[in-house]
């Protein structure tokens, strides 16, 4: 069908269409040439630049990778290897609580009163004007807190309320991605700080999560809610459990939409820098923090950066390649299906 | 006994159980650090000698950025209204006005809708009255412009070409599979990498491009020193991340258009352009409008570009809301980095919203895609 209308495109419409897809496939592809043959240059070679190709233009030198590799050695390795903790087990973290909420969402009733979310609310509301008004330590503020809270909720049980649904719920979670990290950033610090857990994998962790968690709910729901439901239910009249249907029906099915979603999330914290620089300053160090470091007071040092930007760069792009066909089939039939 | 029994107990509470941890977690690191944000943004940060001390000042510090002494930091420098500003105003009025117009004769009006509309336009109105008066060349934009010109800047041009390249490639091409893997690449470059491989390649004495900007007698430009062009080249450096993602779910979107329909428009011998009038686009745009809310929330939260590309500078030109308030936390101005952080979430929390309700939700009906989507 689509065949027929570029048959009938003349030959002047298919060179116009190859023509712009070239150009922009040297505008993407320029900007990674250019780290890419920064890093083989000397200081000296740049700072007399620009010379555009190696061997012809100026005799590329290995002095970065070595610096990068050899002189820094460890510094260079400890973050790399923190980023690939972190962002490996956050992005697992996030598919799997994510995925879990989001087929509880699409598949099970949930009707939350209103009341008790009020309450809630404003028991969390008592518990932060108690720390800072009257001093008390967090542990008890927070105990008696849920204390107050649970006595509140098993008192008021039986006035009837207005109650959510299920879309309430997904409709709030996901929009908590609309909250700016910086909101939450400073008040997370604190709380770290105050457990001492700050500059540790597992803050950064945490944060990480619960940042990419709602994507994941946002895009697996629709997953969920494509897959049909009836082998589910004579699974369940078989009478195999909730978690069995979940790990071994349901999560097989979903397989492209997983594959898909933790390539995305995975990218996202790998990338991350913000709260990066807020939660960790040296043991907790993450690879885009050092790429920013390379900014010393003698300038910045375009040789090392590139040479950090390129070895960032490849383990996303093998992941990619490796994944890509659950991307062409599976990213973002969320979006896709609204 | 006793584990059969706890099996049923797991069984009848699955769906609590498997919604818990996400709850838990939001409440953790989201909701409860929402509001000691909150109340951060109302009071005044301290350093003393044992440890630190806040005191409650109530809306001191929304004042201060507001009417008071931070006020060009924030809104920005007034001066006169410039022709583009009032441009500005106009389309702007113009909008509101045909959408009242619609929401009047086609809708059935309820109440919620009203107070929604009131907040959602008012808010508008007064962003654009500030942009208006600080777009002017003896004007001054504080972060909130700034801010907002990423978002609605940098959406428009990476919507456009993000949508054109997917169409590009959703005709029947050869090497299709290799654009879309190449098109994805800039997607998974840190930001921090993209801002420092932009200060290279805009370096206009050993840049890729100096010899250009020689012939062209620009040498001696430079960009970073006019407001405007550097702000130009970050919102440059987001498109190039972000296309990518705007082209890899267009491209998804023109691939399942509705071929039989074309099929049957070709036959009655519609034109390519009244096919992507009355069927392609129809059939894509509630996808569109989900893509450019997407954008439109992470736009919001633009940070590392002009962190690292500009720094900010020069003076405050590009200086985001994000950065705006991570600048006044280095200084240890806890509660204006606060009050600056809650402005924004206010801000972009009503942008979204409303855009979901007024555009999104709309094209959604249309569609008649509602039922299945959910509602998100």
């Amino acid at each position: 069908m689509r065949e027929r209308r570029l048959g009938e495109m003349s030959l002047l419409g298919k060179l116009v269409v190859y023509g712009l897809l070239f150009v922009w496939t040297a505008v993407v592809l320029f900007p990674l040439y250019w780290v890419i043959i920064t890093s083989l240059k000397l200081p000296g070679q740049v700072a007399d630049g620009p010379d555009y190709f190696p061997f012809i233009d100026f005799a590329p030198s290995l002095h970065a990778w070595k610096y990068i590799f050899i002189d820094l050695g460890s510094d260079t390795f400890r973050p790399y290897l923190n980023s690939v903790i972190i962002a490996g087990v956050s992005t697992v973290l996030a598919m799997a609580v994510g995925s879990c909420a989001a087929y509880a969402l699409a598949r099970l009733h949930f009707r939350p009163r209103l009341l008790s979310v009020g309450l809630f609310l404003a028991a969390l509301a008592g518990v932060v004007w108690a720390m800072a008004a009257t001093g008390v330590s967090w542990q008890v503020a927070v105990a008696s807190g849920l204390a107050i809270f649970l006595i509140a909720v098993f008192a008021l049980s039986r006035v009837p309320s207005v109650r959510l649904s299920n879309g309430d719920i997904l409709f709030w979670v996901i929009s908590q991605r609309i909250l700016p990290p910086v909101v939450a950033a400073l008040p997370i610090y604190i709380m770290f700080q105050q457990l001492g857990i700050l500059d540790t994998h597992i803050a950064v962790i945490l944060t990480y999560t619960t940042v990419n968690m709602p994507i994941v709910v946002w895009l697996m729901f629709d997953f969920f809610a494509s897959i049909p439901k009836d082998i589910e239910e004579s699974a369940e009249l078989d009478g195999a459990s909730k978690f069995r249907i979940f790990r071994e029906m349901v999560l097989p099915l979903a397989r492209p939409g997983l594959a898909a979603t933790s390539l995305l999330v995975l990218i996202l914290s790998w990338n991350e820098y913000l709260l990066a620089l807020f939660l960790s300053t040296a043991k907790a160090q993450t690879i885009p923090l050092l790429v920013a470091a390379q900014n010393a007071t003698r300038g910045p040092q375009w040789w090392y950066m590139s040479v950090l930007i390129v070895i960032m760069i490849i383990p996303v792009i093998v992941l990619t390649l490796l994944l890509q066909r659950f991307i062409a089939k599976g990213l973002l039939l969320g979006a896709v299906k609204g | 006994m006793a584990s059969e029994r706890l099996d049923g107990w797991l069984d009848q509470n699955a769906g609590r159980l498997f919604l818990l941890p996400a709850v838990l977690l939001i409440l953790a690191f989201s909701l409860f650090p929402l509001i000691i944000s909150g109340w951060l943004a109302l009071s005044r940060f301290r350093l003393g000698r044992d440890g630190f001390e806040l005191k409650y000042i109530a809306e001191l510090n929304f004042k201060k950025l507001l009417t008071g002494s931070q006020q060009f930091h924030f809104i920005g420098t007034f001066s006169d209204i410039p022709w583009t500003g009032w441009a500005l105003i106009a389309i702007v009025a113009v909008l509101i006005g045909n959408h009242c117009l619609k929401y009047v004769k086609y809708s059935r009006i309820t109440v919620i809708g009203v107070i929604g509309r009131l907040i959602c336009f008012s808010l508008v109105a007064s962003l654009t009255w500030m942009v208006a008066n600080t777009i002017g060349p003896e004007g001054r934009f504080g972060s909130l412009s700034t801010t907002l010109f990423y978002v609605f800047a940098g959406v428009a041009i990476q919507f456009a070409i993000g949508t054109g390249l997917a169409f590009l490639c959703a005709q029947n091409i050869r090497g299709r599979s290799f654009f879309r893997v190449v098109f994805f690449v800039p997607l998974m470059v840190t930001p921090v990498g993209i801002a420092y491989t932009f200060r290279m390649l805009a370096d206009m004495s050993v840049g890729p491009f100096s010899p250009a900007w020689k012939f062209l007698g620009l040498g001696e430009f430079s960009w970073a020193a006019d407001p405007w062009t550097a702000r130009w080249v970050i919102v440059l450096g987001d498109s190039w991340q972000w296309i990518p993602f705007i082209f890899i779910i267009m491209l998804a979107a023109f691939e399942s258009q509705p071929r039989d329909e074309i099929e049957a428009a070709e036959l009655d011998g519609a034109g390519p352009w009244r096919v992507f009038r009355d069927i392609t686009w129809p059939s894509v745009a509630p996808v569109a409008a989900t893509v450019v809310l997407i954008r439109i929330i992470e736009a919001f939260k633009i940070v590392d570009l002009p962190n690292v590309l500009t720094n900010g500078g020069p003076g405050i030109a590009t200086e985001s809301l994000t950065l705006h308030a991570f600048i006044e936390w280095r200084a240890l101005n806890l509660g204006g980095s606060a009050a600056v952080a809650y402005t924004l979430l206010f801000v972009s929390t009503i942008v979204c919203v409303s855009f979901f309700q007024l555009v999104v939700l709309p094209m959604r009906r249309k569609r008649g895609m509602d039922s299945s989507g959910g509602s998100h």
